[in-house]
């Protein structure tokens, strides 16, 4: 055996445990009715989807999943322009004040909108937008992590294919979006599973910001369904509904697993 | 990897930049046109938001009366044994999520770094429980934890344990919650770990090998010291998370039993969406905001001295 097996023989039991959870959302959502032992995580029969199904007809899933897609889409595509907008400003061109905005931009990598939920809650009201969820994307809408990836993916780009299209009589407008942005598309992938990831998954500002029950997404469904199934003792379907909640972002995960740990540790350094 | 490149660019010559100065007013015009929409949003929702809950937290005024500035809603929430407790529980919350993940992180990150297939399964492990949400994470554990019943006492009682009430005694909650965050955010330091791990020169590790290093002086005096801009934004990541994330609290505790998990954001959600005590949420706020850049400014002070201090 090499030595550098070691180190990976030593991690091994530490690194299924922390698979545990995920084991057991498997094995229980898949045992259908009452088990004594439903803490098992040994796979034993009989098996049978009647989890997954009672949880999908208990709570309101496919409205919670056209909102938590409208939500991430919304976000993501309002995103992708201003990103690339104020992108190409700090990239290419130079103004007064250059530094001083971006700064201002630096500022809100600290001042995430999960600390300012009540004045955010304020303005949304003010607003119109309560219990809308164009009211839950509002703040996210302008992204200073985007802004600076797109900053870091232009100047990357040599400026000879701009001047060579703007020496042809391309606008500005033209360069951006027909050649710029078509070579920055790794650096969008990165931000879109990111932005993606983040807003799947947010609960307390959605929790806040939406009442009606025909406008809750995902996380704030799952938390009264887990209620529920917690009062009932009906732990197979709390693990059912939880793999309809989780399940989408493990599947993309390990389909495309290069792609997502990639975007993570390049949004993480820019 | 970094490092190297700021060598490389102190040592080459300044390629002069070409400049241009013609059309440098219609230059500005375009970037303050493209920068309007991002910046529109960040004044409404980042600036606006830090003023607006700087004067309400000024504002005295109880539901329905006229407003009176003063300092009341800091003096009621300094007074309030609630908030005392949530900021402890905070700072224990910040310390015990922050050093087990980032050390837990890094332990994962040497001993799972080769390319190996059984690596990569295991690091995909450590890393799942990044993608799914702190609720779903909260549900799992709610089950897990439940009393007789759950995963954990049902194994521990394999072992002859007794049943516990893991997040219904007041000494056990915070511990608990703590576990839940430090499982749910290991892996995502790790990838981090990994990548400055992988950006360290093998000649440097050979190098050290050659003069007689063994693997603990490597690690000691070459590994961790190239690591060390990896740590500087680990740490404020991870600040900022045990700041930010209460959703389990919300969803399993409700800050209890008898505020034992009672945290900063979950307080500030309490006085706002349960107390209608706007004043207080706010005064809450702005405490809240003000440590953060407190710590901000000194972890770049600290990455600054540092980076002398290598230079």
């Amino acid at each position: 055996m090499p030595a550098s097996r070691i180190p990976t023989l030593i991690a091994l039991p530490a690194a299924v445990l922390w698979a545990v959870p995920f084991l057991w959302m498997l094995v229980a959502s898949l045992r259908p009715g009452y088990a004594p032992d439903i803490a098992s995580l040994l796979p034993h029969g009989p098996f049978g989807a009647d989890n997954i199904v009672e949880a999908w007809q208990d709570g309101s899933f496919p409205i919670w999943y056209l909102n938590t897609i409208l939500l991430c889409g919304g976000i993501l595509v309002v995103q992708f322009v201003t990103i690339s907008m104020a992108g190409y400003a700090f990239a290419r061109l130079h103004f007064r004040g250059e530094r001083l905005v971006f700064a201002a931009f630096l500022l809100q990598l600290l001042l995430v909108p999960t600390l300012l939920i009540v004045p955010n809650l304020t303005t949304l009201s003010a607003l119109g937008l309560y219990d809308t969820l164009t009211g839950v994307a509002a703040p996210y809408l302008a992204s200073a992590f985007g802004v600076f990836l797109m900053r870091q993916t232009f100047r990357a780009i040599p400026r000879d294919y701009e001047e060579a299209a703007m020496l042809d009589g391309a606008s500005r407008r033209q360069v951006i979006t027909s050649i710029l942005l078509p070579m920055a598309r790794p650096g969008l992938l990165a931000f879109a599973i990111v932005s993606v990831t983040s807003h799947w998954n947010e609960f307390l500002w959605p929790l806040m910001v939406i009442s009606s029950p025909s406008h809750q997404v995902l996380t704030v469904g799952l938390a009264s369904f887990a209620s529920g199934s917690e009062a009932g003792g009906t732990w197979g379907v709390l693990a059912a509904g939880t793999l309809l909640v989780a399940g989408p972002l493990l599947l993309g995960f390990v389909a495309f697993q290069r792609q997502f740990t990639q975007s993570f540790v390049f949004t993480g350094i820019k | 990897m970094p490092d190297a490149l700021v060598d490389l660019a102190t040592v080459l010559p300044t390629v002069p930049q070409p400049q241009r100065h013609v059309g440098a007013r219609s230059q500005a015009g375009t970037a303050w046109l493209l920068l309007l929409p991002s910046v529109l949003l960040l004044i409404a929702f980042t600036y606006w938001p830090i003023a607006q809950v700087t004067w309400r937290s000024l504002d005295q005024a109880r539901l329905g009366q006229a407003s009176t500035f003063g300092l009341g809603n800091y003096a009621r929430m300094f007074a309030d044994p609630h908030f005392a407790q949530a900021a402890w529980n905070n700072l224990l919350y910040a310390v015990f999520t922050v050093v087990p993940s980032i050390v837990l992180a890094l332990l994962f990150a040497l001993a799972l770094r080769e390319n190996t297939r059984l690596d990569a399964i295991l690091r995909t492990l450590v890393v799942l429980p990044l993608l799914i949400p702190l609720v779903a994470a909260g549900a799992l554990f709610t089950f897990i934890l439940l009393p007789g019943e759950g995963l954990l006492d049902f194994y521990l009682a394999k072992l002859g344990v007794g049943a516990t009430n893991w997040l219904g005694n007041p000494s056990l909650a915070l511990g608990a919650v703590i576990a839940i965050t430090v499982w749910k955010n290991t892996g995502y330091y790790m990838l981090f770990f990994l990548a400055g791990l992988a950006a360290v020169p093998t000649e440097l590790l050979d190098a050290a090998r050659v003069d007689g290093a063994g693997a603990w002086n490597r690690l000691r005096h070459v590994t961790l010291p190239l690591l060390g801009p990896t740590f500087g934004f680990v740490i404020p990541i991870a600040l900022l998370n045990a700041l930010t994330q209460v959703d389990h609290v919300v969803t399993m505790t409700r800050g209890g039993p008898s505020d034992s998990t009672n945290l900063l954001l979950y307080y500030i959600y309490q006085q706002a969406e349960q107390n209608f005590d706007p004043g207080v949420a706010s005064a809450a706020t702005v405490v809240s905001v003000a440590s953060l850049l407190a710590l901000a400014l000194l972890a770049l002070r600290t990455s600054d001295r540092n980076a002398h201090h290598a230079s």
